[in-house]
């Protein structure tokens, strides 16, 4: 329970909250208690006293070891009590928080615009679902179209942010397991994708480009040229990275029979994404509840056999020329008309007409200061992302400011699944898990 | 869609106390007793919503039932999605309680500690209900309305 360990101060008060409230430590209380409570020195001469009482040859206990927050291996600030006896990974319970900044509560507290800025920092890795998510879920609540052009537009930048978030998740977990060159080849790519976000949306990363009834812009001059280019060199790169890895003894021997769960556990853990669907089940919303025009595209739903992390792994290359396929299709067939919806009570009138209509002035100012309002009612809006289903449930209550937004993370909920995965396994096989479960902090936090 | 509600209401009679539409959206309001008998059935055929995408809350502190949760399924089948939505009053003590529906969708587990730790409400039978975003001491939920912005205390201010 806690009771005769040098326990440290937060797990102290959490045990005295507990006995405030009459009830024991839960699991994880325990674990942390017992972990925080620790220094090295301490867990060791624990172990050595374990050992020396436990007279019968090879009995061992389990020792706790403390893996992160900060540690080059774990994606971010994730913390990992974990259970180790030798290399086998007896438990672990992963602590996750370190990277909690309370968007959700602050979108509260900005209007309806003023919210997009901050949900983009939520997955930082793949911004533009983030907003596409919750803009989605906005025009949902305003019963506003978007126009199809716009919708073209959305898709072009979400799959070039899938590129670039599976680019990152490529070069890192290659660097995890020992394969350095790889992640210089993907951030060659992923630079130049970068810069295409900059052209268009004027930054390089939480790119608020999506707005609500549309995007922010039309592609600038010479944009759709330097895309094209990109993406016709883009299958010739994933050509070098397949080189590097997809026959390579090391990673095959590092990945392959790593990190497995039936399927239909996969789906009880509330797995989405790349990772449910190497283990087979065909589940992508682009294709299974289409938005945004995904139904006018052609392209294939890569499905993995054993649900392993090479299966991860080899879906996740296989996405990424889909993704280009996708992006030419929608450079081919992009339609005329309008990259915003044309409604005033919601949309910013072009600059241009700033300094000639007073009407638009108005409509500026109002849309500025106080935002625009959104009728009474909750919407759950589900989008695509690099990781699986990003859900965001937004509950509006008439006001400029939402009541509640809520982001449905994959990177949370796939995190659920590291335990059951890794128990039983190598510490070594930990590492390799949690690269090809691809979890970005930023979204677990929130 | 009034064919789900219909279906849901003859497998548990009563359970079923409200139903809203909006946007193609269907949402289905239960009674917080019955949670988890309705979640095994629309869990299970004809329905099968076997996967829970999202398990989230809202406060309405100018409502006495204040705390309402939204549960986002998923029919893997059809594509379909439905929403369930619970009222839990907190009442007199302030502890507001419904049942874990852990043991119908292992997911459920993270989600309703964080519903636990921003809005404090309880989940009856949850295997492990510990804060998972604030820290293990922390007072208040964060998530909650009457819960000042910029309320807690900045590390190292009297450090400058």
């Amino acid at each position: 329970m806690g009771e005769g360990l040098p326990v440290a101060e937060e797990a102290r008060s959490a045990l005295e909250a507990a006995r405030r409230e009459g009830r024991p430590l839960t699991e994880t209380e325990r674990a942390i208690a017992g972990a925080e409570a620790l220094t090295p020195q301490e867990a060791l001469a624990r172990t050595e006293a374990a050992e020396a009482a436990d007279h019968r040859p090879g009995a061992r206990r389990p020792m706790v070891i403390n893996l992160g927050p900060q540690h080059p291996s774990t994606h971010g600030v994730l913390r990992l009590v974990t259970e180790l006896d030798g290399e086998v990974v007896r438990d672990l319970h992963p602590v996750i928080g370190y990277l909690h900044t309370g968007i959700e509560k602050q979108c509260e507290n900005k209007t309806y615009w003023q919210a997009i800025t901050l949900v983009t920092r939520m997955d930082y890795l793949a911004s533009y679902f983030n907003t596409h998510a919750y803009t989605m879920a906005v025009e949902r609540l305003l019963g506003l179209e978007v126009p199809e052009r716009a919708q073209y537009l959305r898709v072009v930048m979400s799959e070039l942010n899938r590129l670039t978030s599976h680019l990152v998740w490529l070069g890192t977990s290659g660097l995890e397991l020992g394969a350095i060159t790889v992640f210089f080849y993907t951030y060659r790519e992923r630079e130049k994708a970068l810069d295409l976000g900059e052209m268009i949306g004027g930054e390089r990363m939480n790119t608020r480009y999506f707005q609500v009834g549309g995007c922010a812009d039309d592609m600038p001059p010479g944009f759709e040229r330097q895309l094209r280019e990109f993406i016709a060199q883009m299958p010739a790169r994933i050509d070098e990275y397949e080189e590097m890895l997809s026959q390579n003894p090391i990673w095959l021997d590092r990945t392959r029979g790593v990190g497995v769960l039936p399927a239909d556990r996969l789906v009880d853990l509330g797995v989405t994404g790349p990772a449910l669907r190497a283990a087979g089940v065909d589940l992508d919303l682009r294709k299974a509840a289409p938005y945004s025009g995904y139904e006018h595209f052609d392209f294939q739903v890569p499905l993995g056999v054993n649900g392993d992390a090479y299966d991860r792994y080899s879906v996740r290359v296989r996405e990424m020329r889909e993704s280009v396929r996708i992006i030419e299709q929608a450079l081919d067939g992009m339609p005329e008309g309008r990259h915003i919806a044309d409604d005033r009570k919601v949309v910013l009138p072009p600059r241009g007409e700033l300094a000639t209509s007073m009407e638009a002035l108005i409509h500026h100012f109002k849309l500025v200061t106080e935002g625009f309002t959104v009728p009474e009612g909750e919407a759950y809006a589900a989008v695509e992302s690099p990781r699986g289903e990003l859900g965001c449930y937004v509950v509006a209550d008439g006001s400029p400011k939402p009541r509640r937004v809520h982001m449905r993370d994959p990177s949370f909920v796939i995190l659920q699944a590291l335990r059951p995965m890794a128990r039983g396994g190598y510490l070594a096989d930990l590492i390799t898990i949690i690269g090809s479960l691809d979890n970005v902090m930023g979204g677990v936090d929130r | 869609m009034g064919e789900l509600r219909t279906i849901v209401e003859a497998a548990c009679p009563g359970a079923v106390i409200g139903e809203a539409e909006r946007a193609g959206e269907l949402t289905i309001e239960i009674a917080n007793e019955r949670l988890l008998e309705v979640a095994r059935f629309v869990k299970g055929p004809p329905l099968s919503f076997v996967l829970l995408s999202d398990l989230t809350c809202a406060d309405f502190p100018e409502d006495p039932r204040r705390f309402r949760l939204a549960y986002q399924l998923l029919s893997l089948e059809s594509g379909a999605r439905l929403r369930l939505r619970v009222w839990c009053p907190p009442g007199e003590e302030d502890r507001p309680e419904v049942d874990s529906v852990t043991p119908v969708w292992a997911t459920a587990d993270w989600h309703e500690r964080e519903v636990y730790d921003m809005f404090g409400v309880r989940f009856r039978g949850h295997p492990d209900l510990a804060r998972i975003l604030m820290p293990l001491d922390w007072e208040g939920h964060p998530l909650r309305r009457d819960y000042p912005l910029g309320g807690e205390e900045v590390q190292f201010t009297d450090a400058v």
